[in-house]
């Protein structure tokens, strides 16, 4: 690899010309204000992962290991809910959303910028209060079950305070957000011409406007409870932690969905551009994601088959699941599409979005099996559950952030990527996921359980190929972070629009101004119409 | 780079229907908040009827009642206030501004002597299921009620200073919407909580 000179200076620092922590602290201009939540997330992406190398690490031995059981706990209950809560929910909307939402649709900013700011520093509020409470540290897992989670000594109640206020935040947001859509577009953008990740952002808007303050009132009661002695969830003083269960999931499903739609809408985006052709399909998109978000509000009993639900609801609740499938697919089968005869660049964003089909498929279809009440008996709680959940959510999702970094990264910061960087790192990372993360299939249908320190001797094969994978891809993910480190201050400056893209962000400079664009562009057509005549591309 | 001509879809004839959109968004939020105690109380009204019955006994009608119109009131003071302003009479939403955040004192003042008479009969949120709804649902929307006055006083603050007119009274409207919004929380605890046995 030649090293390049040192750094070209930028002609046009655009909106990043303000130096300072104030000037970034005290910001209302949505571009610095998706940066910010951007290293925030980023950085929790790094610390939960620090946690996840230890888990992995301990799970090389069957027998008791160099951390406690105890400390055990912990460690998998702070990895996933830094990861859940600080950093996927979160991550593309309020970084990737914020920044672009307003240069897709022609807009100067979001509709309140005021109340953007005051969202961020309410989540890093919220963050330094849920890091209040490891001072006595939470072991019950991500999901807090009751009655456990009313009864344990660490400190719930703080996590439970700090959460609502990232959760608050994350409404805001949200709010923030339909509000943008609704009524900032720039003159002549119909719905129909909006681009997909706006669709896509849009239902996760909505969602979390919908789903986010059920599990506030989840955590106000699980406080409430804590508190006063009060016995809502605990059976011992005539409460019921199914109810508990009914709460978090009507929560936690829909939440999925914001996790993995943001990532399917820069799918939606990436694709037609490196296949240089229309998105097939447009309007079965953009509506399988209104689709996905009102069905996702319906399924939550999946999550609890073997709670002591009753049977009829189980039936119910897995014929309901398979029918969230149904968008879902129809979104997989219209990126093939776009893709078939295409005239296809690999380049680093592709690369990663290539990667996104590739696992979600494979996370897509264990939840089917997840999702009928007869197997899930026999795989419910298993690795095999483990599985499933990072190839959606490590495999997709993140693959799907890593896809628009890669693509947007040059309008973020005016400068390119190293290419040949970015594609090592990509190496390391699927192979390195694949490596991790596909063995949990086997263990999961052996009978290994999740949230075990200790195990029969064996599944160790197993889990030493497991663990080993995590190097691997630990090695990935520092390539590419260490990539975009050296490229935003070494990079070659990028030009406006260096990968021939159609949509609006492209139609202004590298990076862009304060206010984004020199005059609101008018929208004439929908921004899809690759592959036609004068595509240089051809 | 400031002396641009304001472009169309910018031009802040939009910015009522913005805010209207923000806070009907908002207040959709709040509906599921409060849907989820909604629910538990039904749950448990399902699971606990003999207890609901004799612990329902055991609440002062009266206070309830009185509570609800004092609310209903101040619901109304806000909506005479914003039909005032629209008309341009500053003085007459600064009184009615007045008189809504004197209702909402005396609504949590009422609440207040309410709550210390259960106290003193030893009623506590973890003596029942019921009890442990009762306050934390009076509760949260006694909390709904504060966030509110705070609103209204900072809406009386910037009466005063001469910040709104018949041309602008979007703040104002938009704390009115959120004012009956509270109102209506407390038009669904009445009943569910005092009325039905
Ligand atoms: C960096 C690579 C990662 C590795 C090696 C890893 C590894 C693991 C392992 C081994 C467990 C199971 C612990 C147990 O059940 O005993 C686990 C649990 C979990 N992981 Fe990861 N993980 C990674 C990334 C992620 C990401 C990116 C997310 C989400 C965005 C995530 C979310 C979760 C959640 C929610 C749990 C369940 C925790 C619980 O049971 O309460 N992980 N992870
Ligand atoms: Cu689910």
């Amino acid at each position: 690899m030649t090293e390049r000179a040192a750094a070209v200076p930028l002609a046009d620092r655009g909106y990043l010309t303000e130096r300072g922590f104030r000037a970034w602290a005290t910001t209302l201009d949505h571009k610095r204000i998706g940066v910010m939540y951007l290293f925030t997330t980023l950085f929790f992406f790094l610390v939960g992962g620090l946690f996840a190398i230890v888990i992995r690490l301990k799970l090389m031995t069957p027998g008791p290991g160099f951390i406690s059981d105890h400390t055990y706990n912990v460690f998998f209950t702070i990895h996933g809910a830094l990861m859940i809560f600080i950093f996927v929910i979160p991550a593309i909307p309020s970084s990737l959303g914020n920044f672009f939402i307003p240069l897709l649709i022609g807009a100067r900013d979001v509709a309140f910028p005021r109340l953007n700011l005051f969202s961020y520093w309410l989540f890093v509020a919220g963050i330094c209060v849920v890091f209040g409470s490891l001072l006595n540290p939470m072991d019950t897992g991500w999901t807090f079950y009751a009655p456990y989670s009313t009864r344990t000594a660490a400190a719930v109640t703080v996590l439970a305070f700090g959460l609502f206020m990232t959760g608050m935040s994350t409404i805001l947001t949200g709010l923030n957000f339909v509000v943008t859509i609704h009524k900032l577009r720039a003159p002549g953008m119909t719905w129909y011409r909006m681009p997909l990740f706006i669709w896509a952002m849009y239902a996760t808007s909505i969602i979390n406007v919908l789903a986010t303050p059920v599990i506030g009132i989840t955590f106000l009661l699980l406080a409430a409870e804590r508190l006063f002695g009060i016995g809502f969830f605990d059976p011992a003083k005539g409460g019921d932690p199914l109810l508990f269960q009914h709460f978090f999931w009507f929560y936690s499903h829909p939440v999925v969905y914001v996790m993995i739609l943001p990532a399917m809408g820069i799918i939606s985006e990436v694709i037609p551009v490196f296949a240089r052709k229309p998105i097939f399909g447009y309007k079965a998109i953009a509506y399988s994601a209104l689709a996905i978000a009102f069905i996702s509000f319906l399924v939550w009993g999946h999550h609890m088959f073997v709670s002591g639900m009753s049977t009829v609801a189980g039936v119910i609740f897995s014929f309901l699941t398979f029918f969230v499938a149904v968008p879902t697919g129809i979104k997989i089968f219209n990126w093939i599409a776009t893709l078939y005869k295409g005239s296809i660049h690999l380049d680093s964003p592709m690369l990663y979005a290539l990667t996104f089909i590739f696992h979600f498929i494979i996370g897509g279809l264990t939840g089917m099996f997840l999702g009928a009440l007869g197997t899930d008996v026999h795989v419910h709680d298993t690795y095999f559950l483990v599985g499933h959940f990072h190839y959606t959510i490590m495999g997709g999702t993140i693959m799907g952030l890593f896809a628009g970094l890669h693509y947007w990264f040059p309008k973020m910061t005016g400068r390119l990527l190293d290419e040949l960087r970015a594609k090592l790192a990509w190496l390391f990372i699927i192979v390195g996921f694949n490596v991790t993360f596909f063995p949990m299939f086997i263990l999961g249908y052996l009978g290994m359980p999740r949230r075990y320190a200790e195990y029969p001797p064996r599944f160790q094969t197993l889990h030493i190929v497991s663990t080993v994978g995590s190097w691997v891809l630990t090695i990935g993910i520092a390539i590419m972070f260490l990539n975009f480190l050296r490229c935003m201050r070494k990079g070659q400056p990028a030009p406006a629009n260096p990968w021939r893209a159609l949509t609006l962000e492209w139609q202004t400079a590298s990076p862009p101004a304060t206010d984004n664009f020199e005059t609101i562009p008018t929208v004439t057509t929908w921004p899809y119409g690759y592959g036609k005549k004068g595509d240089a591309g051809e | 780079m400031s002396s641009r001509p304001p472009e169309p879809s910018l031009a802040p004839a939009g910015a009522p229907e913005k805010a209207r959109l923000g806070i009907w968004t908002f207040l959709a939020t709040e509906v599921l908040l409060f849907g989820g105690l909604f629910t538990a109380y039904t749950v448990f009204r399902i699971a606990h009827p003999a207890q609901f019955h004799s612990d329902y006994l055991q609440l002062n009608r009266l206070f309830g009642a009185l509570n609800t119109v004092v609310l209903i009131c101040s619901s109304l003071s806000v909506a005479i206030g914003i039909a005032a302003i629209r008309q341009g009479k500053e003085r007459a939403l600064q009184r009615c501004l007045i008189i809504t955040l004197l209702l909402a004192a005396a609504f949590l003042g009422i609440k207040y002597l309410e709550w210390s008479d259960h106290f003193a009969h030893g009623i506590y949120p973890r003596t029942s299921i019921f009890f442990a709804l009762y306050y934390t649902m009076t509760g949260l929307h006694a909390l709904h009620v504060m966030a509110g006055m705070g609103a209204l006083t900072t809406m009386l603050v910037l009466a005063r200073r001469g910040k709104f007119s018949a041309e602008y009274s979007t703040p104002v409207e938009i704390t009115g919407i959120y004012w009956h919004f509270v109102d209506l929380v407390w038009i669904y605890l009445f009943p569910l909580l005092y009325l039905i046995g």
